[in-house]
């Protein structure tokens, strides 16, 4: 039951990102073409992402962790000043990880 | 003329596809470890092996199948779950508007396969040599190659990732790498004062809306960080 239903939800997921992908390729000259469309989908990466890290650094088991000895927050500092400086996905990652176990060795 | 430029014609469709090939290859390093953490982050919120191989061809989109992931392991319903992958992905639509001039005289067949295609990273690489190359009738292989390196790319990452993923010790705390792979996008995303407030706003709006039923939190907390997009934007500093 639950393979049936996870490969359904899945297929529904792909079919979503697949027709958001053809919309202007195939049907351009149908859809609306303004500017206030594209000035909200701007915010959309941005907004999503911002998020999306909240929700991995404070979130732990479900609940909300804020406190100052959450060694991801320090961890995800470090990365953003790296990610700010070299513009790189890798460099980012490696010293975020790097930095995420040093704080871990740090505060246990 | 014409006599010497049907031979150009003829090998002008594999040169445009490796050209796309070898504009996509540098992008891989940032992608290949993004796959390799989805594939274990899937097993660990409980999906089948098999399943996480088949969403990166199903869903193929890297930050929308890691929300998927996320949703799913919290039993989310499937509307929600089908709503916050469709907003996810929803910047997609942009690629689709800038690249549908050049496919205009496209077949279906070439449409269709091109949309699938169109990933962030296959964009990114294939969209300044569509604007500002010559205008020749085999451009859209370009597009093809930057695609189908990154799906390939995407596919082995993930089923490696699969492969990996019972021997990696759950104490590295490997998963956190998707959150660092976020922080590096969203920095590439910041063009403005405003793209900055609407990250801001949107990652203090999910505390409180992580409490909401459904794990409609993500939708709530991106709506708010676009609407104070919005409102920012008229303080952004104007260019030239």
């Amino acid at each position: 039951m639950s393979t049936s239903v996870l490969l359904m939800i899945m297929a529904a997921c792909g079919l979503v990102t697949f027709l958001i992908r053809l919309s202007f390729i195939a049907f351009g000259h149908h859809l609306p073409n303004d500017p206030r469309i594209a000035a909200v989908l701007r915010y959309v990466p941005p907004a999503i992402l911002g998020a999306l890290i909240a929700q991995e650094i404070f979130s732990l088991n479900g609940n909300i962790s804020l406190a100052s000895d959450n060694p991801r927050m320090w961890a995800a500092l470090v990365a953003l000043l790296v990610a700010r400086v070299t513009r790189s996905v890798l460099a980012t990652i490696a010293t975020g990880m790097l930095a995420l176990w040093t704080a871990q060795a740090w505060m246990t | 003329m014409l006599s010497s430029s049907l031979p150009l014609h003829a090998n002008s469709r594999q040169n445009e596809f490796l050209a796309g090939v070898r504009a996509e290859l540098p992008l891989l390093l940032g992608v290949v470890p993004f796959g390799l953490i989805f594939g274990v982050l899937g097993l660990a919120v409980g999906i089948p092996d098999w399943a996480v191989v088949v969403s990166s061809s199903l869903i193929f989109g890297g930050s929308s199948q890691v929300v998927f992931a996320q949703l799913w392991g919290a039993a989310t319903p499937a509307s929600v779950t089908v709503t916050t992958v469709g907003i996810v992905n929803l910047r997609h639509l942009l690629y689709s508007a800038a690249v549908a001039e050049y496919l205009r005289e496209q077949p279906w067949r070439w449409k269709l396969l091109l949309a699938y295609l169109l990933t962030d990273e296959a964009f990114a690489a294939a969209i300044k040599r569509l604007r500002d190359g010559p205008v020749t009738p085999h451009r859209h292989y370009f597009l093809l190659g930057t695609g189908v390196t990154l799906w390939v790319g995407w596919q082995l990452s993930t089923l490696t990732g699969v492969l990996m993923g019972a021997a990696i010790p759950g104490d590295w705390s490997l998963d956190f790498s998707i959150a660092l792979t976020f922080i590096a996008l969203l920095v590439l995303s910041v063009h403005g004062q405003s793209d900055a407030w609407a990250a801001t706003v949107a990652a203090i709006a999910v505390m409180p809306a992580m409490l909401l039923p459904h794990k409609l939190g993500l939708l709530v907390a991106a709506t708010f960080g676009i609407a104070c997009g919005l409102f920012m934007c008229r303080f952004d500093h104007k260019k030239g």
